[in-house]
Parts: C-alpha cells; sequence; structure tokens
C-alpha cells in the first residue's frame, strides 16, 4: 500500500512537471498554439490527469510494515504467561483498540497436538485469556474483545518436532 | 457401493497363547468403511457352533455372519464350523455336536413377510444339557435386519456370559478427510455409517443422550467453540452454549434433561450445567484455574472432572451441586478425560507417563490403577453400555484410528478408515 501511494504521487508529479516544460517548449517554438498556452496559463494540471487519494492509507491495521501488522503472541513450553518480546505488539493493538472504539478483536488461543482435546482447548483459553488481560490492563473495554480458544484443532504447522510444536503455542489476534 | 469389510482376528500370542490367524469377508451392502482388527481371547471361551440361517440369502444381510462376527469380536467365544444351514424347526442330535467340540448350538431362519419385512427366527440351544437355552422371532424392515442379527448376539452373550450384550447398540465419532470434518453413527461394530453433520470446522466431543435420539457435541462452524444438542432423527439442532469465550466438552445427566458443560465466559475454563434446551445456567466450579471435561457420574449424583489445581491436570470429583471437590486421581502428573462405568465403580482416563498418552482404568474402591493400551497417542475414552468394553481413540501411524479393549485388558479390536482420520468416539446407550 505505502509503495502504491508515493508511485502514484511521483506519477502524478511527473505529468505535472512534464505538462509545464512542454508548454514552455511549445511557447518558444510553436506560440501559434493557442491550447497548450491557455493550459499552461491556468496553472492546473492536465485536466486529463488523474491523482489518487488513498482513503484506507490513515489506518495504522493497513500497514504491512507497521507494528499492527504482528498479531501473534508465542508462548513457551507450559507457559501462559506474555514473554517481553510481545508487549509491544499488545501495547500497539491496545493503543488501536482504545482510539477505535468501533473495531473488535477475537484473540485464539491454540496449543501443540500433544495430550487431549477438551485439555488443550482449556490450555488455549489460557493464553488466550493472558492476552486479552494483558490488554484490559492497558484500557482494552471488554467490549471489544473476546477471547477463544482454537486448541489442537487449527495447528498452524502440521509437523511434530519442536518448531512445530512452537509454532503453535499461540495466541492470535483477529478483526 | 458394495464393499467387503475385512474382520482379521489374531489371537495374541502374549495375552492367549494362541497362535492362529483366520480371516472372515463379510460382504456387506452397506457403507462399509471401516476395518476391523481384533487381537486377545478372554479367559474363558465358550466353544458355539453358528449354522447358516436357512434362508437367509433372502435378506439384505447374511444374520449369521453377522452374529459369528460379533461374538468372535467380544473375545469370549470360539466360533466352531457348521456344515448346511439348520433352521429352528430342524431335528436336533445333541450328541453329534457335542462330540464335535460345541457347548451350544445357534440356529436359525429368515422368511420374507407379506407386508416386505423380513421375520428373523433363532434358537439357542445348549448341546451338554440337550435343552434350549433361549429363542427369538423379530419381524423388521429390511434396512434392520442387521440390527435383528446383533440383537440375536446380544441375546446369545446374556444367556451365556450373564451381563447385557452391546452389539446392538450404536457408536458416534468424528472423522476428517481433507477440510471436511464429518460426524458419523454406526453400529457398534462400525458398519452401517450413517453421516449426521458434515462441517469444514473442527467438530469435537461428540457425547450421546441416555435416550440415544440425540448427540451433543462442539462445533467452530462459528469460528469458536459452540455447544449444540442435534436431534439424530429429526436433524434440529439446540445452541446450548454459546457464551463469549469458549464453550466445550458437554456431558448428559442420566436423566437427559441436563448438561454439563465447560465454558470460559468468566475467564479461564469452568464447569457449569445447563438445560437440554439451554436454560437454566449455573457454575458449579470457582477456581483461578482449569476446571473442564466434567461427566456426571451413573447415580447422577456427582459429576466428575478435570482440573490443574494442583498443578498439572489431575481428576476430581464434586456434588452435582458445586462445593467442594475431592481429588481422585494420584499418580503421575498428568491425568485427563474421566469416565466412569455403568455400575459407577470403574474410572476410565488417559495419563501421561514417561510421554506417552495411554489409556488407564482404576477401581473407585481399591485405588488400583491398570494400564489398558499399548500405544503413545490415546485419548477419548468411552465404556460400553453394559460396562464391559472401552472404545478410544489411538494413532495408527500418522492417522488416527479407534480401539476397543475390555475392561480386563485381554481383547481388543481396532476399527480405521482407508479415508482419512477417525477420532473423538463415544459409545451409545442400550436401546429398545
Amino acid at each position: 500500500m505505502r509503495n502504491l501511494t508515493s508511485t502514484s504521487f511521483i506519477l502524478s508529479a511527473a505529468l505535472l512537471l512534464a505538462a509545464c516544460s512542454s508548454t514552455k517548449l511549445d511557447e518558444a517554438k510553436a506560440p501559434i498554439e493557442d491550447r497548450s498556452a491557455n493550459t499552461a496559463g491556468s496553472a492546473a494540471a492536465d485536466p486529463r490527469s488523474v491523482a489518487t487519494v488513498n482513503a484506507a492509507s490513515a489506518d495504522g491495521l493497513d500497514d504491512p510494515r507497521g507494528v499492527l501488522a504482528r498479531r501473534s503472541v508465542y508462548f513457551d513450553y507450559d507457559s501462559y504467561i506474555v514473554k517481553d518480546e510481545f508487549k509491544s505488539v499488545v501495547e500497539a493493538h491496545s493503543r488501536y483498540l482504545t482510539n477505535n472504539k468501533n473495531r473488535k478483536i477475537i484473540i485464539q488461543g491454540n496449543t501443540d497436538d500433544r495430550g487431549g482435546r477438551e485439555y488443550n482447548l482449556a490450555l488455549g483459553q489460557k493464553r488466550a485469556e493472558a492476552v486479552r488481560k494483558s490488554m484490559s490492563l492497558l484500557g482494552v473495554p471488554e467490549a471489544q474483545m473476546e477471547a477463544v480458544s482454537l486448541g489442537k484443532e487449527k495447528p498452524k504447522a502440521t509437523g511434530s518436532d519442536e518448531a512445530a510444536f512452537a509454532e503453535n503455542r499461540r495466541a492470535d489476534i483477529v478483526y | 457401493m458394495r464393499k467387503n469389510l475385512f474382520y482379521l482376528i489374531r489371537a495374541n500370542g502374549t495375552v492367549a497363547g494362541l497362535a492362529a490367524t483366520l480371516a472372515i469377508a463379510v460382504s456387506s451392502s452397506a457403507q462399509a468403511q471401516l476395518r476391523v482388527e481384533i487381537s486377545g481371547v478372554g479367559a474363558n471361551q465358550i466353544p458355539i457352533a453358528i449354522a447358516a440361517f436357512a434362508d437367509e440369502s433372502m435378506a439384505p444381510q447374511q444374520v449369521s455372519a453377522i452374529i459369528k462376527a460379533d461374538l468372535l469380536r467380544s473375545g469370549y467365544f470360539k466360533v466352531i464350523d457348521t456344515g448346511s444351514p439348520m433352521s429352528e424347526t430342524t431335528p436336533i442330535n445333541y450328541g453329534d455336536w457335542k462330540s464335535r467340540g460345541a457347548d451350544a448350538l445357534v440356529v436359525g431362519s429368515v422368511q420374507r413377510l407379506a407386508d416386505g419385512r423380513f421375520d428373523v427366527r433363532y434358537r439357542l440351544l445348549d448341546t451338554v444339557k440337550a435343552a434350549q437355552l433361549s429363542a427369538l422371532a423379530q419381524a423388521a424392515a429390511p434396512q434392520m435386519t442387521r440390527v435383528s442379527a446383533h440383537k440375536i448376539a446380544d441375546d446369545i452373550y446374556e444367556k451365556l456370559i450373564g451381563a447385557r450384550g452391546a452389539f446392538a447398540t450404536r457408536i458416534a465419532y468424528v472423522t476428517k478427510a481433507g477440510k471436511e470434518y464429518r460426524l458419523e453413527v454406526a453400529d457398534a461394530d462400525g458398519e452401517g455409517t450413517q453421516v449426521a453433520l458434515r462441517s469444514n470446522e473442527p467438530i469435537i466431543s461428540p457425547a450421546w443422550s441416555p435416550d440415544g435420539t440425540k448427540v451433543a457435541y462442539v462445533s467452530f462452524e462459528a469460528k469458536k467453540p459452540v455447544v449444540y444438542v442435534q436431534d439424530l432423527v429429526t436433524k434440529q439442532r439446540t445452541v446450548v452454549a454459546n457464551y463469549k469465550g469458549s464453550n466445550s466438552a458437554p456431558s448428559w445427566s442420566p436423566d437427559g434433561k441436563r448438561l454439563a458443560v465447560a465454558l470460559s465466559r468468566d475467564g479461564l475454563t469452568q464447569v457449569y450445567v445447563v438445560g437440554a434446551d439451554g436454560s437454566g445456567l449455573r457454575r458449579l466450579t470457582n477456581t483461578a484455574g482449569i476446571d473442564t471435561e466434567p461427566q456426571f457420574s451413573a447415580d447422577g449424583q456427582s459429576i466428575y472432572f478435570t482440573s490443574d489445581r494442583s498443578g498439572g491436570p489431575q481428576i476430581y470429583k464434586m456434588s452435582v451441586a458445586g462445593g467442594d471437590a475431592q481429588r481422585v486421581t494420584f499418580n503421575g502428573n498428568y491425568n485427563i478425560s474421566p469416565r466412569v462405568a455403568p455400575d459407577g465403580k470403574t474410572l476410565a482416563y488417559i495419563a501421561r507417563r514417561e510421554g506417552k498418552f495411554q489409556l488407564y482404568a482404576l477401581e473407585l474402591a481399591n485405588g488400583q490403577e491398570l494400564r489398558l493400551s499399548e500405544t503413545a497417542r490415546d485419548e477419548s475414552p468411552s465404556f460400553s453400555p453394559n460396562g464391559k468394553y472401552i472404545m478410544y481413540a489411538t494413532d495408527s501411524g500418522r492417522r488416527g484410528g479407534l480401539a476397543v479393549v475390555s475392561v480386563d485388558g485381554r481383547v481388543r479390536h481396532t476399527l480405521s478408515t482407508q479415508a482419512g482420520d477417525i477420532r473423538e468416539p463415544t459409545w451409545g446407550p442400550f436401546m429398545k
């Protein structure tokens, strides 16, 4: 999105410059041409040029490089505490939600696939709840959040090695 | 689609000291998708001769073959070969059967009635006493022939073993193939499968209503776990618990009027009871940790559940009114998924010991624990309604399958499907 916006800005600026320079050239070499002289005289862009306004660009959620693009909080084995390295994620989303009262999130807790389905569902809930509590302490109203669990039912990584287990010990913030 | 279901009966050397391998192919017109494998035999096997029923080829299912397969799977019988078909009116030479080693003889017939139903008749004879032990005549619709056969097997089991048979009961379980999840219902032998629910989101924790007409389960179709009750006959669905957070682990009260559930509406997962129509929600546990997997005791007076109040998950018991809970499991640091036997004397559960998740049974009176599985990723135990067997989910390689083990651990058979994963079994109640 950011790339597109800047490209279109450069493009319209270039068009504007091109229009100006060509009129100057025309004026010098071919003063008979009335129409181009008029365009230059109005001090406006080429009437056929189009400049783009991006209405969504103000929303930080749409910025793929912004801190709000990070929406997963990872947990250690058998742990249900939000680690320091994910505090910035929780804080950024909390700030966004307190500034955007109409937005709501679902926090989905997940577990690795070892153990019973129901107990894992409760463990996933514990992770989602840890994130929800942190956001609540940062002032996010309850009405904007719901903590749910997917347990071990929707694994992001399907392997059964430690890397896959670690990937699945996770809570996702979903808007 | 016509498929064959193979019953592979293997006498397990370590358990029974026998080494015979025998395979019977039972032709079936139903969608026979489950493969059954049996290992081990009971302590005392009753030698029984089961004759082909007279005119049984008229019926859509071969009655005598279903009876044989049921009795073999139970582990309590040794089936003796017979020659030509014998009806319930064929004269019996008891001495001849006795000399062939059969303690009991089953004979019968199938007859098509004018209204299209099939009349299945049978007699159970005691060759030692030269007397009739039992007889039944059942007229049933063609699609019920399989049930008629299972009911005969139930009757034989009851007369010879002294406990009610559970062959005519049904099971429910969840399959996953590709992105599709299905809640399926089948006969206890895995035959005659029917799809109750199809979804692209997970389905877990099915539980039969005590009358066998409904199944409660957790479906993620609303992108979060919600508890539903589905009437299997009318396919009407009732949302029993859809509160903020997760809703899961339904278990029926013995009178079928209430469900115990696990909800996270007040923070972490806790145990509640709710009417089967979703009314009258009441919280039962009040801890700062996890309380889940509630199960009513057989008398309906207590609830067993899993709690991490002491650290790792352990099984506890409390009154249906809530209040103080007593710890039930003490061995190891991970004991989950309690299921109480119909007589209330045995508790089945999954324990993690040395990294393996295995099925255990605990005698509640003396605290004696028995490991019932040798696999490493077992889940979701479920007692047969006669209390003689426990069905559970197990991993066969990377794919999930179901296994059934006798409560003494002697007999085991597995059910698996070629098309994907099968998990979350629950054994239905006795039905009329």
